[in-house]
């Protein structure tokens, strides 16, 4: 049966900018430190102080407008939201209204590499976050840490676009992989520098206008966007099936019970008294710096997703997981540099390599093994020096000391035995200690050549160069025979 | 455009402020004392005017990204003002939501 109502979703993302210091003072940006210990009398709203604007925050933000394809206003301000809640100690927030620093982007959203929507960025501005409320159910305080309180945000609100819970979600996974592109923000929703609230509505199916929307907070991961959602839609279709009204709300998702409940009721966007801050001056974007700030943009996740494809023939999967990270992807061109066999690089890298990345506990690019280690370690096995048996040993060694994998062959003396006369000595002992296969072989049982190859593996402990230990042991049964 | 009592009852409320009827009373009558003293502007063409939100010829003021450690000593006599604290947290009546 398909669906009665078709479902409109718009995001409002919160993003924390990866800086020094924060927003409007210069208390360290820093997550996980002792409470409130980061605070002066700027963030903590002390009478007398004034912020001062983060050239830094700036820089940052405008990174993230052009990833997104925005419109960078020229003259953009700020504004105070003025709201009471403890963890805003001067009772209003500095964010941006009227004047936001960005707006008119789009960021393009794929489902298995086919385009599911091109979905607008309304706008992207810039604001202060609040400090963090801590609280027990039951309990008969909340406790209030202020260190947060000042980190600079940027808001990005998409338009009425997304269909399904799933493309929420997914739209939510590609702007976090443009992001960390971007280097703005380490985009980690479980430590809430990446936060996601969403507007919700149900309209019958060709409805023009919009159904009452409702505010859905506290989803906390990716799949808790997307289970919320799916929870809100169930909801709100039964409503309207048995024709009642949808309350305009907002509602908290619990991600353990599976539900969501109603927060409360919406204060109506005048009661929050927007009104320029008188303490901050119009920020001003020149030429200079947007030019400057688009020759650092890297190159973005989709187009390196092409370019990959053209330029080294990979196969859509094999670009796709490799431009899903960009340290990967600058992982695997920098080998690619080194040592061009595209495919090999590409097999080991999404193969055995990434199993150790994963397992490794910092970024790709602290890791001790770098495309240098990789470059080598292909050329060894395709050198014929090491075996792609060895090479896996050679490669975990490498992973976990970052020695050079010649280093490693020659210390542990893993080198494959290439010469021929050395093998032949080997083959020679094999052929004598196993007369039956021999035999069998000389019957016509020419699969027996698979256990004597065994065996002289077995005696080379793995080194010997499979294809000369073949052409020898074929050599040598046909002229027994003889 | 004129205030009523019941606008100034309203922002009286959004700013946690209990007024009297006669403290209502008298703030509708300077709001709108006030209202009419700005209209006056409506007397001038200011058609190619932009409206002012800084009275000061600034703008772009930034500060390089440094950050400096929070001062112990402030943050001592921050808490010992605030009326409960414990292990360094503020601590106020419990937030619903």
């Amino acid at each position: 049966m398909p669906a009665a109502y078709e479902v409109i979703i718009g995001l409002e993302v919160h993003v924390e900018l990866h800086t020094t210091s924060k927003m409007f003072c210069a208390c360290p940006n820093r997550f996980g430190a002792e409470p409130n210990t980061n605070t002066c009398p700027v963030c903590l709203g002390l009478p007398g102080s004034l912020p001062v604007f983060n050239k830094n925050a700036l820089e940052l933000a405008l990174r993230a407008a052009l990833a997104l394809n925005c419109r960078v206003n020229r003259y953009s301000r700020f504004a105070r939201k003025n709201y009471f809640y403890p963890d805003l100690p001067k009772a209003y927030q500095i964010s941006q209204y009227e004047f936001p620093l960005a707006a008119h982007g789009q960021l393009a959203v794929y489902k298995n590499r086919e385009l599911l929507r091109n979905v607008k960025i309304e706008r992207l501005h810039l604001e202060e976050d609040a400090g963090k409320l801590l609280h027990d159910e039951g309990q008969a305080y909340s406790y209030v840490d202020y260190n947060r309180c000042g980190v600079p945000l940027v808001e990005i609100v998409t338009g009425p676009d997304l269909r399904s819970p799933e493309e929420a979600r997914i739209f939510l996974e590609t702007l976090r992989r443009t992001l960390l592109y971007t280097r703005i923000s380490d985009c980690k929703m479980e430590e809430g520098s990446l936060r996601c609230d969403a507007n919700i509505s149900l309209r019958p199916w060709g409805s023009e206008t919009l159904g009452q929307k409702v505010e859905i907070k506290n989803m906390n991961s990716f799949k808790a966007v997307q289970r919320g959602l799916e929870y809100e839609v169930k909801r709100q279709a039964e409503i309207l099936d048995r024709g009642g009204r949808i309350n305009q709300e907002t509602r908290r998702w619990h991600e353990d019970k599976g539900m969501t409940d109603e927060m409360r009721s919406k204060e109506g966007e005048q009661d929050y008294r927007y009104f320029p801050e008188p303490d901050l001056p119009p920020v001003i974007v020149e030429d200079s710096l947007l030019t400057r700030i688009g020759t650092e943009l890297p190159e973005l996740p989709l187009p390196r997703y092409r370019r990959l494809l053209a330029e080294y023939g990979l196969t859509p999967y094999q670009a796709e997981i490799i431009t899903g990270d960009r340290d990967l992807a600058d992982f695997y061109e920098e080998t690619v540099r080194i040592y061009y066999e595209p495919q090999k690089a590409a097999n080991w890298l999404l193969g055995d390599v990434l199993k150790l990345f994963k397992q490794f506990p910092g970024a790709i690019k602290q890791s001790p093994f770098t495309p240098l280690h990789l470059a080598q370690l292909l050329k060894l096995v395709d050198g014929e020096q090491i075996s792609g048996r060895t090479a896996k040993e050679v490669l975990e060694e490498s992973f976990n000391s970052g020695k050079m994998p010649e280093l490693i062959v020659r210390e542990k003396s893993l080198g494959q035995i290439s010469e021929s006369h050395e093998l032949e000595k080997v083959v020679d002992t094999v052929l004598r200690e196993n007369g039956a296969a021999v035999r069998d072989y000389r019957e016509g049982h020419k699969k027996a050549v698979t256990f004597l190859m065994g065996s002289v593996m077995k005696a080379t402990g793995g080194k010997a160069n499979p294809q000369l230990v073949i052409a020898l042991l074929e050599e040598k049964l046909a002229k027994i025979g003889e | 455009m004129k205030i009523s009592r019941k606008e100034v009852e309203h922002v009286a409320a959004l700013a946690r402020l209990a007024f009297s009827p006669e403290e209502v009373e008298l703030f509708t009558r300077q709001f709108n004392d006030i209202l009419d003293y700005i209209n006056k502007l409506n007397e001038i063409d200011l058609e190619d005017v932009e409206p002012t939100s800084h009275v000061q010829p600034l703008h772009t003021v930034l500060r390089e990204d440094e950050a400096v450690p929070g001062d112990s000593a402030l943050l001592e006599a921050v808490l010992r003002e605030a009326p409960e604290t414990e292990n360094g947290f503020f601590k106020v009546p419990p937030v619903i939501d």
